[in-house]
Formats: structure tokens, C-alpha cells, sequence
């Protein structure tokens, strides 16, 4: 394989799609380097620095009298929904706009592990407390994140935490916590759960604030056994037992295999080596071996590309990023119609994969939005197409889209309108090379 | 609800078995369904079913504004006699309702109180199921309309739902009427039939997965060819090519869509006898008031807009449209100015053949079963007379011997 197909599979799927002039450096520079530096980039981030997070101030909820009246509870939540709205577009800037990017997919990739939605949780504040932490702890060691995230506001309202009481155990969390964030099912039993659910008592969601907080009084101190240790274990104990077991070595490297290289099964040589890499529980070491993997190589076109994906990389590479305000926003909503819009996985489960975005009702809203797309492209992207001559068009459009090659099939329908830059990009965007990766 | 959880609902109701929605998977493009045009036996009628889905309130939908109960019960939501559309000295429409109320006072709109059944559920999923099977004691997999079918010949082009998957209630036993997909579409014009039909052909040695992205624009462009049809007969040339499509289609929209595909179907005298819209979003929980003013506005405008562009073809004067949800609300408000899920509710019929006026009778506000009314008009004999008068059937076959009618229709 070429080193400019290697490097474009890689930065395919390690960021929210590359454009052509990240594929030249990437080229350039080789491919171990280009893994190092989206592990570690040099310098600052302009480009999220350029897009700060929005200050949300106080949850509306807060601000609201002991009884309010129906008018300012409607206040309230209007408020509440415009913060969710705000801090959703942002976020979308944001994958667009930064330069460290596998520094950013990687928090969507924490997004869709823990799997907490705002129509519940309703707290953008929360939301976005919980990203601060997938920033903060989501690049090192593992059992950080994880007694991180037993602190965290919004999981622990998501999955009910605040009504886990010595008295009443409530279980989802604990169940959650072994099942689908660090086990996986099977490495369990039933009686690990209600034990676990027991270890995880007394943390509590602030009725005001929405802030995690620790209640002595609601926790249940007793002797437990959790996957056979004993002992009065808390929310740290809980995690450094379940971080000991044989699955949590292989469980998070197959989740990171199953979204950044395939959704085929991790093959046994890749599951070992990954293994081995996450001994320390360290991410990013874990990540630099999956990135490195030979077995990664030979995963393209083994993914669906996301609807975040794709509508994120073609915001990228066709520079719509300098459309207004108003019209990226308008863009951003063809998520609401893919079923995909962030802070929202449609349960715990997390987002969809594979085939499940591959429908015709799907494609067709594919279809409607690159129309949008292409119309708000920059005048620098069109000029590039252009500048090719007419018959060379496609494969201008393949480079500028980061696609290695087209089909015949494709190239036959992309010659027939290569003399209009804007219906080729639009056909493009559609095809079926650029809908998996 | 929006068009997501219409659809997890559809598929959670589990009316639909796996077999059944197998049965009834038939997929059709608007041209096969116009190829039918002509095949339509003289003095034949068409039944529009109108389901609305999450339970609309009825009784902020046909006011009962003179009872002082209805009052004291909801105060903070309940429709004074100054605001509501007259019916009489007792009852009003919704204010959002005025292109019905005008067909009220045209004498084409019926519309009957207290419609519900015994032992009422209060379960979105399994009410729904009941409504759809026409059957309170044992929900089955098969839809009212679906058994009528079967009866009927089977060819799923006699009925036709313009939602994304096909509803209970057209599933039968061993039929099944057919789903026309994504009505709202409008595809560019660079996408053409011969771009869609150029990236369904397959490609050798292509990954699986891009050769499943490949066959999608198969059906596309099917949906392609019937958005075509719809535009040359509108004479719409189709300029808003750039605008980005509205989020979901459980809005104005979506209903419209809907029923301007049925217009046209109609005008164009094709076979269908039966189609099924729907709208979405009525689970008024909290700050029910404005929501269900606009959710209402939509199905005013849409139904009035159908019913004059029906009215102005010869066709027009032998449809007849029906309007449900599967529950009306508690009588009495909740705490957060919303209403929680309730029984009986008011059904529309409406129709150029319809002896328009208020009929069943209203129940009482006071006299409650746990807080609920007490049904007076049982759903089977509506469904009985549409069968009889509309669809021209025996009542009974599609309705397990129900021998029930409105006596009125």
C-alpha cells in the first residue's frame, strides 16, 4: 500500500475527516510521525482555541422559586433547551474547527462509550461538565477515568445513581458500569451487580445544582464481595476490583477496535498486542498500538462512516467552516434527520453502527445535505475542482474528499456532471465510497 | 413524538409480529400505484384514516366550556366560552380548529363524543394496539383494515400508508397493505434518475459494506421517480433545491406531505381504497396548551387544505376522513400544567357524504371511572359503519362479528 493510502486510512478514521493539505503533511512527515503527533501534538490548539466553549451560566432550573408558576417553569425549560442547542452547535464547531483532532475524537469516542443523553439528564451544564472530564482524564490512565465518571453528575443521573440508597438499591448504574463501560456482559454475575450496586451507594446527584455529591448517611459501609474480593468496598474499591479483572484487559481495546478500525471481530493476534499495551491501563499507549497495529492497515472500508462523521468531514474538507453562523447551524440540524445528534445516543447502548446507517431513508437526507453542503462550500474548494481539467475532475474530487479510488461505476456517474464542480461535489458526497471508511 | 419514536413505537406495539410485517413489507413506488388509475370499480369510496399518535386531548380538542366541572378540573388549561369556537351553547372547538369548524357549520364535519371501549388502557402501546386491532381483550397481530383486506383480494395497493413503516392496523392475516415511503422527499437536481441508478450498480470486489451503500440508491430511485410524479402534477418546479429539510416530519409538514400524496392518488382515480396518514407528537404531559394549539393547527390546516383540493375534482365528493388517537387525557390537569393519559375521546368524521353535526353522547365530567370518562360510543361502530358506508363490506368479517353501528351514518 502507498504511504499516502496509509496515512489517509489513518487520518480517516483517527479525526472527523482529513482534508487534502492533512494528507500532504502526513506524507510527508511518515506515517509513525503522524500517529505521534495526533497522540501528542505540538503546541496549542488555535483552532479550538478559536472555539471556546460556551458559558452557560446557571441551569435555568436553579434560579427557580420553591413553587413557580407555569409560566416560569416554561422559562425555565425554554432555557434550558436553547443551552442544550448552543452547547450541541458548538460542540459540532469544535470537531470541525480543531487542530488537535484525535484529541477530539476521542472525546466522542468517550461520548458514545458512557453513553449519556441530555433528554434526560436536560442539564447542558451537566453535559458539559461530563466532556471536561473525557478532556481532562480520557487520554491517561483508565481507573482515573473510571472513578472520575462514578463522580459524574450526568452519568449518575442518567442511570439513576441519586436513587441507589443503602435502603433501596437501585442497580442500573452498577450494572452499566461492569456490562457496557468496562467488562463487558458475561464477566459478571448477578450477584456482582447487587453488590456493586451496594459499593456505589451515597453518591448523589444535587437537586439544584446537579452536582455528584457524597452522602455518608445513604451509604451502605458493609461488608460486600465484588468479583471476589470482600471487604467494605466503596465507588474507588469498586473500580480498582473490576480494572483487576482478565476481560477489563480486553474489553476497552475491542470497543476502541470496533470504532476506529472495523466492526468485524478483533482478531486474536490484534486482541493480544492490544492486551499488552493497555497492562498500565494507559489510553493513549493503547491507542498508539491500535493506530500502529499491521492489522489496521487492512481495515479500510470496513466502517460506516457515522452521520457525525460525515457531515463533520465534509464541513471540513469543503471549508464551510467560514459559512455563516446561520447556515452551518441549519447544516448542523441534518443530524437531527441521521439520527445522530450529539449529547443524545438514543440509550446506554450508544450510538448505532454499521448497516444501521445504511438506509434509504438515510441516503436520501445524505442526498438533501449535500446539496446544502456544496452550497455553502468555499470558493477556495470550488476553484480547486475546477482548476483540474474536465476530465481529470473525479480524481481531483477523490483527492480533495480523501477518497483512495473510485469504482468505475462511480466514475461513470461522476464524469457525466464533472463539468459542473458543483453537481460533482454534490454526487461525491453521496456516493457510496464516501459513505464507509 | 417525533418521526423516531413513532417509529420505535410502531415496533415496539409488537401488533406487528416479524411475520406479519414480513407479509407486509411490500414497498411501492406512486407509480405503481397511478398505473392502477382506471382500474377502479364506478361509485367506489376511499377511506382516509388520520391517526394521531401520543393521545390528543379531547377535551381541550371538542370543549365542553359550559360545564363548571370541566372548569374546576383544569383551570389553568381549561378553554373559556370566549375563546372556543362554538358548536352550540355547550360545546366548542379547540381554537386552533377553525378550518373544521367551518366545515362543522358546512355540515360536512361529524363529530362523535365519548368514542372508547370497556376496560380502558392506559398504556400508549398497548391503547394504540387495541385501536388498531379493533380488539380491547385480546390485541392480535392483525389491523382492522388488514383484515378487511384479506377479505377484499390482498393486493396491497387497495391500501396504502404514506408513513415509513407500515402501522398495525394494516397488517392482516395472510395480507398486508404497502408502505409508500418517505413522502416529503425532494432531491436536487444534480442527483438525477440516471446518477442514482448509475451508484445502485454493483461493483466487483467492492467491501460489503459500500456495496450495501450502493444498493440504498436502488430504492432511492424508486422514491426518485415517485417525487418526480408528484411535482409534474403539482406543476411545482421544485426551487427550493437548496434549502436544507426541516428536522423530522412529525410536523406540518409530514402531515401535508402525506396528504397531498393521497390528493393526487385520488385525482389520479387509482385503486386504492384505503390510505392511512398520521401526526404525531400529542403525549401532553407538561405545558399542554400552546403544544396541542400547534399540533392542532397542523391537522386543521392539512385536513382543510385536503379537503378542498379533493372537493375540486369529481372524485372528491366519495372520500371520507377519519380522525383518532388512542386515548383522550385525565380530566383533571396534573402538576405540570399538562394532562396524564385518559380514555374516551371525540373521533372526526368528515366527508361531502357525511350528515354533519355533534354526535354520542358527551360524557359526564363528574360521574368518573378512576378519574376517567366513561366511554358512550364504542370504537367498533365507527370502524363497523366506515366499513359498511365507506368501504362498502361486511362489518362483521373485518371486526370478529362485532354487530355494532352509529346509527346516525
Amino acid at each position: 500500500m502507498a504511504e499516502r493510502e496509509k496515512v489517509a486510512h489513518l487520518l480517516r478514521r483517527a479525526t472527523f475527516g482529513p482534508t487534502a493539505d492533512e494528507v500532504d503533511r502526513a506524507e510527508r512527515a511518515g506515517y509513525q510521525a503522524t500517529v505521534e503527533q495526533l497522540l501528542a501534538p505540538d503546541g496549542a490548539d488555535r483552532g479550538a482555541g478559536r472555539t471556546p466553549a460556551p458559558k452557560l451560566g446557571a441551569d435555568p432550573y436553579t434560579d427557580l422559586p420553591k413553587k413557580p408558576s407555569r409560566e416560569q417553569r416554561q422559562r425555565a425549560q425554554q432555557a434550558r433547551k436553547e443551552q442544550v442547542q448552543q452547547l450541541t452547535k458548538w460542540w459540532v464547531d469544535r470537531m470541525v474547527a480543531a487542530d488537535h483532532q484525535f484529541t477530539e475524537k476521542l472525546v466522542f469516542f468517550w461520548h458514545g462509550h458512557w453513553a449519556t443523553s441530555v433528554q434526560k439528564v436536560k442539564s447542558a451544564g451537566l453535559m458539559l461538565a461530563q466532556q471536561e472530564t473525557f478532556r481532562r482524564d480520557g487520554r491517561g490512565d483508565f481507573g482515573v477515568l473510571v472513578r472520575a465518571m462514578l463522580r459524574d453528575g450526568a452519568l449518575i443521573h442518567w442511570l439513576d445513581g441519586q436513587r441507589n440508597t443503602r435502603k433501596a438499591p437501585n442497580e442500573n448504574l452498577a450494572r452499566e458500569l461492569m456490562e457496557l463501560f468496562t467488562l463487558g456482559i458475561g464477566a459478571y454475575t448477578e450477584a456482582d451487580v447487587k453488590a456493586a450496586a451496594r459499593a456505589l451507594t451515597g453518591w448523589t446527584v444535587d437537586r439544584v445544582d446537579g452536582t455528584a455529591t457524597f452522602q455518608q448517611a445513604r451509604h451502605d459501609p458493609g461488608k460486600k464481595t465484588v468479583l471476589g474480593r470482600t471487604g467494605p468496598l466503596d465507588a474507588d474499591a469498586l473500580a480498582e476490583v473490576i480494572l483487576e479483572q482478565p476481560a477489563a484487559k480486553t474489553f476497552l481495546p475491542a470497543r476502541l477496535w470496533f470504532r476506529f478500525a472495523s466492526g468485524e471481530p478483533m482478531p486474536d493476534g490484534v486482541r493480544d498486542r492490544l492486551s499488552a499495551a493497555f497492562a498500565g491501563h494507559d489510553v493513549t499507549a493503547l491507542v498508539r498500538a491500535l493506530l500502529t497495529d499491521e492489522q489496521f492497515a487492512a481495515t479500510g472500508g470496513q466502517l460506516v462512516k457515522q452521520p457525525v462523521e460525515w457531515l463533520v468531514g465534509a464541513v471540513r474538507q469543503l471549508g464551510v467552516a467560514a459559512a455563516a453562523d446561520k447556515q452551518r447551524k441549519q447544516l448542523y440540524q441534518g443530524l437531527n434527520r441521521l439520527d445522530q445528534v450529539p449529547f443524545k445516543p438514543p440509550s446506554v447502548g450508544g450510538w448505532p453502527s454499521g448497516t444501521a446507517w445504511l438506509n434509504t431513508f438515510a441516503t436520501q437526507t445524505r442526498v438533501q445535505l449535500a446539496q446544502a453542503l456544496t452550497a455553502a462550500a468555499s470558493p477556495a474548494f470550488l476553484e480547486r475542482l475546477s482548476a483540474a481539467p474536465v476530465a481529470g475532475r473525479p480524481e481531483a474530487l477523490a483527492r480533495l474528499l480523501v477518497v483512495d479510488a473510485w469504482t468505475d461505476r462511480t466514475r461513470k456517474v461522476l464524469a457525466e456532471a464533472a463539468k459542473d464542480a458543483k453537481k460533482l461535489t454534490v454526487l461525491g458526497l453521496i456516493s457510496p465510497e464516501y459513505a464507509v471508511h | 413524538m417525533d418521526t423516531t419514536t413513532r417509529r420505535k413505537f410502531l415496533i415496539a406495539s409488537g401488533v406487528v409480529g416479524g411475520a406479519a410485517l414480513a407479509a407486509g413489507a411490500t414497498t411501492l413506488a406512486l407509480s405503481d400505484l397511478l398505473d392502477t388509475a382506471g382500474d377502479r370499480p364506478d361509485g367506489a369510496k376511499t377511506l382516509v384514516v388520520i391517526t394521531l399518535y401520543g393521545g390528543n386531548d379531547g377535551l381541550n380538542t371538542v370543549i365542553p366550556y359550559a360545564d363548571r366541572a370541566y372548569q374546576d378540573a383544569r383551570p389553568e388549561l381549561a378553554y373559556d366560552g370566549g375563546e372556543v369556537l362554538k358548536l352550540d351553547d355547550a360545546t366548542g372547538l379547540n381554537p386552533a380548529l377553525k378550518g373544521l369548524h367551518e366545515l362543522f357549520g358546512g355540515k360536512k364535519l361529524a363529530i362523535v363524543r365519548g368514542v372508547g371501549y370497556p376496560k380502558p388502557d392506559r398504556s400508549h402501546f398497548r391503547s394504540m394496539d387495541i385501536w388498531q386491532t379493533a380488539n380491547p381483550e385480546r390485541p392480535g397481530n392483525t389491523g382492522w383494515i388488514g383484515r378487511w383486506l384479506d377479505g377484499a383480494g390482498g393486493d396491497p395497493r387497495l391500501a396504502v400508508s404514506f408513513e415509513k413503516v407500515l402501522p398495525p392496523l394494516l397488517a392482516g392475516e395472510r395480507s398486508a397493505g404497502a408502505v409508500i415511503g418517505a413522502a416529503d422527499v425532494k432531491l436536487p437536481k444534480a442527483v438525477t434518475a440516471d446518477a442514482l441508478a448509475g451508484f445502485a450498480a454493483p461493483s466487483a470486489g467492492e467491501p460489503p459494506l459500500q456495496a450495501r451503500a450502493a444498493a440504498c440508491f436502488g430504492d432511492l430511485a424508486r422514491v426518485r421517480e415517485m417525487a418526480q410524479q408528484v411535482k409534474d402534477a403539482d406543476g411545482d418546479d421544485g426551487g427550493d433545491d437548496e434549502k436544507v429539510p426541516a428536522t423530522g416530519t412529525g410536523g406540518p409538514a409530514g402531515l401535508q406531505a402525506q396528504l397531498d400524496l393521497v390528493a393526487q392518488c385520488i385525482e389520479a382515480g387509482v385503486s386504492t381504497r384505503m390510505f392511512s396518514v398520521s401526526l404525531g407528537g400529542f403525549d401532553t404531559h407538561a405545558d399542554e396548551r400552546d403544544l396541542q394549539e400547534t399540533l392542532l393547527s397542523y391537522l386543521d390546516k392539512g385536513l382543510t387544505a385536503f379537503y378542498r383540493r379533493i372537493m375540486a375534482h369529481p372524485a372528491g365528493k366519495d372520500v371520507v376522513v377519519l380522525v383518532y388517537s388512542e386515548f383522550g387525557r385525565r380530566v383533571r390537569a396534573n402538576a405540570s400544567d399538562g394532562t396524564d393519559h385518559g380514555t374516551a375521546s371525540n373521533v372526526f368524521v368528515l366527508g361531502e357524504s357525511i350528515p354533519g353535526g355533534l354526535y354520542g353522547e358527551q360524557p359526564s365530567l363528574t360521574d368518573l371511572d378512576d378519574g376517567d370518562l366513561k366511554f358512550t360510543t364504542d370504537f367498533r361502530d365507527v370502524y363497523a359503519s366506515a366499513l359498511d358506508r365507506v368501504l362498502q363490506a361486511d362489518p362483521q368479517a373485518a371486526l370478529q362479528g362485532w354487530k355494532g353501528r352509529l346509527d346516525w351514518w
